[in-house]
């Protein structure tokens, strides 16, 4: 017969199973849906109200610090949105969003992020405008692909779709907003409905 | 205490081993695993992994999907309504064997 201590013991052992196989999974597709949205207006604003259209790898442009704060705004409003979203899901499902994986997940994401926002301040710095478009899509990219061992597997398409679109957008430099708005926003749009249909409903 | 001594016969046969009860707890949390992650998270050997699966599956508390990887044969486990029902009822009972000794 156990005693009361296995039994404790049972407990602990079947909790810490659970957190250390289990992927965060409380990632939505609403995230996706509207960090795209917030990329569509973001560049729609930048082309139409700021002209902002980097065509060259040099090009200038005298709304650059307006620009820069709009894609930070961009940037903060969709990881704001993906955090609420993932908090939803999570406490709808009994979860807690702050665990090992969610915490896996961050790292391996923040890493990337981490190197290629430092090489997109230098190129800003030096004048080379042009290549932040794609390289923002290739680190984010690699972000994604590394981030996806850690919640559903369909993440790493994502990740080879934005690395995929900012290896191509270094080759035709000039279309660095449109590549950018597709990658941010119709790739995140299209893989939220995805993933909204596959796990949501 | 008699009480106590009802919640504990209650606790399935199938659940005493801890590594079975890792294997649920696994399968809980988890789609579909396949042997060598379920092997990874329990830190056992083959044949006693195997072994313990076979019990599980003898219960059908689990059930297995084989399949194949680049030629390779790949076994996948996954957890059954009736595992999933069976688990969520141990956790129960063993709630209540260490509300009640408290």
């Amino acid at each position: 017969m156990k005693e009361e201590q296995d039994y404790i013991q049972d407990i602990a052992e079947i909790r810490s199973m659970m957190e250390r196989s289990s992927k965060f999974l409380s990632l939505s597709g609403w995230a996706g849906i509207t960090a795209g949205i917030y990329a569509l207006i973001g560049a729609y604003i930048a082309y139409h109200v700021y002209s902002f259209n980097p065509d060259a790898i040099g090009y200038t442009s005298s709304r650059l610090s307006q620009v820069i704060f709009l894609a930070i705004l961009v940037l903060i409003l969709a990881i704001g949105t993906a955090f609420f979203l993932s908090w939803k899901k999570a406490s709808k499902k009994g979860k807690k969003v702050w665990n090992a994986t969610s915490r896996r997940l961050l790292v391996s994401m923040a890493v990337p992020l981490f190197a290629g926002g430092i090489l997109i301040l230098i190129l800003l710095s030096k004048g080379l405008i042009g290549l932040v478009a794609p390289l923002t899509l290739l680190f984010y990219g690699l972000a994604i692909y590394n981030a996806s061992k850690f919640t559903y597997d369909e993440m790493k398409f994502l990740g080879l779709a934005q690395m995929g679109l900012g290896l191509l957008n270094c080759w035709l430099i000039g279309y660095g907003l449109l590549f950018w708005a597709v990658g941010f926003g119709v790739v995140h749009i299209a893989y939220g409905i995805y993933m909204h249909f596959s796990y949501e409903r | 205490m008699k009480s106590v001594k009802i919640s504990i016969d209650d606790l399935h046969k199938a659940f005493e081993s801890r590594v079975r009860l890792g294997i649920m707890a696994a399968l809980a949390v988890n789609d579909t695993l396949d042997f060598t992650s379920l092997k990874e998270y329990l830190d056992v050997t083959d044949g006693n992994l195997a072994s313990h699966l076979k019990t599980l599956e003898k219960e059908e508390f689990i059930g297995v999907e084989k399949s194949f990887i680049d030629r390779k044969p790949n076994t996948k486990y996954y957890m059954t309504e009736e595992g999933q029902k069976a688990f969520d009822e141990h956790l129960k009972v063993l709630e209540k064997i260490i509300h009640s000794q408290k």
